[in-house]
């Protein structure tokens, strides 16, 4: 995982609530055994008609949602299936963070093992920031990790909350199943102590 | 969440404890590594793991404790012929060599315990109480039925686990969720928990594990708490469970993979210590008077969006939220529906009868006591998919699929089917389902489909109808 540093970007606004994972990435394109090509179907049936033409009025077709590297969506992002296609469709297509009131939370644990930042704001701060893109599609927001602050449109500063490991994990760029590696002591020895439950192999 | 450090005497829930049990470290500043004692595989969210495994050099640590099968790419169609989708069998090919190369058992397209994940599992006696259960699928949590602390874990997790056993876990908060009084005729297990999502909302169960319990949970069969923990995460919980109890012990008694002799008396020993005790607490508390439920169903596109089947539809301009207005609205108009009145009487193109909510053997029951000496409206195309081999054999042996295939209905091979349409069995743009599985998505069914939720004895009953039909006046 690449080590996540602060940056500086336009919004892409999608202020629509429960978002599913069927909306990011349809199941149709699941059937693939690698990560390739995924940022071309991010949201696929809101950004194509069934020709597979652009529909114009989807952000993600618009000037001012296409440089964006930060979503802003509606309560409750992420919902339904567990794929971490979702992520990898977001992060390939080149968002780096996604801002709302709450996530669904097998896609925020997936979000985050991806260098994909969730962003939980009040419902207030959410208006605002739609409200501020809405005046000025080209505003921008500055995202720093370290201090867990959004810098808004108009200047002002906002924490953010965060867990403390996932976000050593991005800063430093961790790799948790190396982390988990480490640990194989307690693992061999959990399991030498514990009683035996099934066996697929008998 | 109490932990193994913490206060000895503070009372426990069923989740804590399962919890408790499969720490394996805790350390500050960073979650907990928590023992995975059963993870299930498909071919759909593991291939990425395992390349991971390959470009690492590492191996499955314990492949005696993990399962492959192909569920939700594979046709229903018969085995006998080729897979038609390339690009679907490249993935079962690469799945079956993957299983191969990693020493991980492997229930294939031609075996007779093949079937979706969460059917096989229990099915096969490998789902026990007081396990924790993984796999990439969401509805993982179906296995919490048996007092296991079941969860729907991302790709990079499956790799996790298959080269560690152990995943990194933050503690849930837990919620009872308490359903007391005897149902109606008619009402069953899936209208119980479209009834609790459309209370609490499609995030009232974010953060948190549910706890099934109470006196309409213990009436129910293994198979309806399946249904009911199934769909947890429709809820927002990533994992829901129930207490086991005599019921749950029958149930896995004698299966293939159960304990057998002295494991099996140790076994039950140790699960009736399972139980959440008297005095523990839990986050957050509903009640639901299982007495007053109607057959429920959905009409929007998502599964917190649905009503008694009598009700009418939600008019958006009663809302004052601007954002759930537009919601509510947005799904009106994806469906096509107007608001103000019921659905009873709404033309259906499509009933669809199976996934891992709905497609075990009382279930197929449930609808062929419906299709019994009546045919499907001509109007309607009906599928059948058994939710594996095992149930479809079931159902033969009691001639069901003859059922089925009388009243016009398609009798199918088993697999996740119309439930996500990734293997060919879809709705067309604009067609109208009434489907027994979980999810009624935008474009779920298939692009432009639209999906009514209900329970199988709902699904039948509108199958034969050609409409959306209350089956109490079938009954």
């Amino acid at each position: 995982m690449d080590n996540f540093t602060t940056f500086t970007s336009r919004l892409a606004p999608l202020p629509i609530d429960n978002i599913d994972t069927d909306q990011i990435i349809p199941a149709r394109f699941l059937k693939t055994i690698s990560k390739v090509g995924l940022g071309d179907q991010l949201f696929y049936d809101w950004r194509y008609d069934a020709e597979g033409k652009p529909l114009p009025d989807f952000i993600l077709n618009r000037t001012e949602g296409r440089a964006a590297q930060v979503l802003i969506a509606g309560d409750n992002f992420g919902c339904g299936s567990s794929r971490e296609h979702a992520p990898w469709a977001l992060t390939q297509y080149g968002f780096r963070a996604v801002i709302s009131t709450s996530f669904a939370d097998i896609f925020r644990g997936n979000a985050l093992k991806n260098s994909l930042l969730p962003i939980i704001v009040p419902p207030e701060a959410l208006k605002k920031l739609l409200a501020a893109v809405t005046e000025n599609p080209s505003a921008t927001v500055t995202i720093d990790l370290a201090n867990q602050t959004l810098t808004l449109p108009d200047g002002s500063r906002a924490q953010f909350p965060i867990d403390q490991f996932a976000k050593h994990c991005m800063l430093e760029g961790v790799d948790e199943l190396g982390y988990i590696l480490k640990q194989e002591p307690a693992i061999a020895q959990y399991e030498a102590e514990r009683e035996l439950t099934v066996n697929t192999l008998a | 969440m109490s932990t193994k450090n913490g206060p000895a005497s503070k009372p426990r829930t069923i989740i804590e404890k399962v919890w408790d049990n499969h720490v394996v470290t805790e350390r500050e500043g960073a979650p907990t590594l928590l023992y995975i004692d059963l993870h299930l595989v498909h071919e759909v969210t593991s291939p990425q793991a395992f390349s991971g495994l390959r470009e690492r050099g590492l191996k499955v640590r314990r492949p005696d404790l993990t399962l492959g099968t192909t569920d939700h790419s594979i046709p229903t169609y018969d085995r006998n012929l080729p897979i038609m989708d390339k690009v679907a069998e490249a993935q079962i090919v690469q799945f079956e060599k993957n299983c191969r190369d990693f020493g991980i058992p492997f229930f294939g397209p031609h075996s007779d315990k093949q079937g979706i994940v969460h059917i096989i599992g229990p099915e096969q006696g490998l789902t026990q109480p007081g396990m924790t259960v993984v796999c990439g699928d969401s509805h993982t949590a179906t296995h919490g039925a048996f007092g296991a602390l079941a969860f729907g874990i991302g790709t990079s997790q499956v790799e996790h686990v298959l080269a560690t056993q152990c995943l990194l876990q933050m503690p849930s908060k837990t919620y009872e969720v308490r359903v007391d009084g005897t149902l109606k005729q008619g009402v069953g297990a899936k209208d119980i928990i479209l009834n609790l999502i459309s209370r609490i909302g499609i995030s009232g169960g974010t953060g948190c594990v549910f706890e099934y319990a109470g006196s309409a949970i213990r009436s129910l069969s293994m198979e309806e708490r399946m249904t009911i923990c199934n769909m947890s995460i429709e809820g927002g919980a990533r994992a829901g469970l129930v207490a086991p109890d005599d019921t749950t012990y029958q149930y896995i008694a004698g299966r293939p993979y159960a304990p057998k002799g002295a494991d099996w008396d140790r076994a039950i020993a140790s699960w009736r210590k399972l139980a959440t005790e008297p005095d523990a607490s839990y986050d957050k508390r509903i009640d639901i008077d299982a007495s007053l439920l109607e057959p429920m169903i959905t009409f929007g596109t998502n599964p917190g969006m649905g009503i008694p089947i009598t009700a009418p539809v939600p008019d958006p301009t009663s809302i004052s939220d601007p954002l759930e207005r537009d919601s509510l609205g947005k799904a009106l108009r994806y469906m096509d529906l107007p608001s103000g009145k019921p659905l009873l009487g709404h033309k259906v193109n499509v009933v669809f009868i199976g996934s891992c909510t709905n497609s075990r053997i009382s279930d197929l029951r449930a609808a062929a006591q419906i299709l019994k000496g009546r045919k499907v409206s001509p109007n309607v195309r009906v599928m059948v998919v058994p939710g594996s081999q095992q149930v479809k054999q079931q159902a033969q042996a009691e001639g069901l699929d003859r059922i089925f295939r009388e009243a016009g209905a398609d009798w199918r091979e088993a697999g996740c089917s119309m439930c996500i349409a990734m293997n060919g069995d879809q709705l067309a743009p604009g067609e109208y389902s009434v489907s027994t599985s979980n999810r009624n998505f935008e474009g779920r069914q298939g692009k432009g489909g639209r999906t009514f939720l209900a329970s199988p004895l709902t699904a039948a009953a509108s199958a034969v109808t050609g409409v959306v039909t209350d089956v109490r006046t079938m009954l």
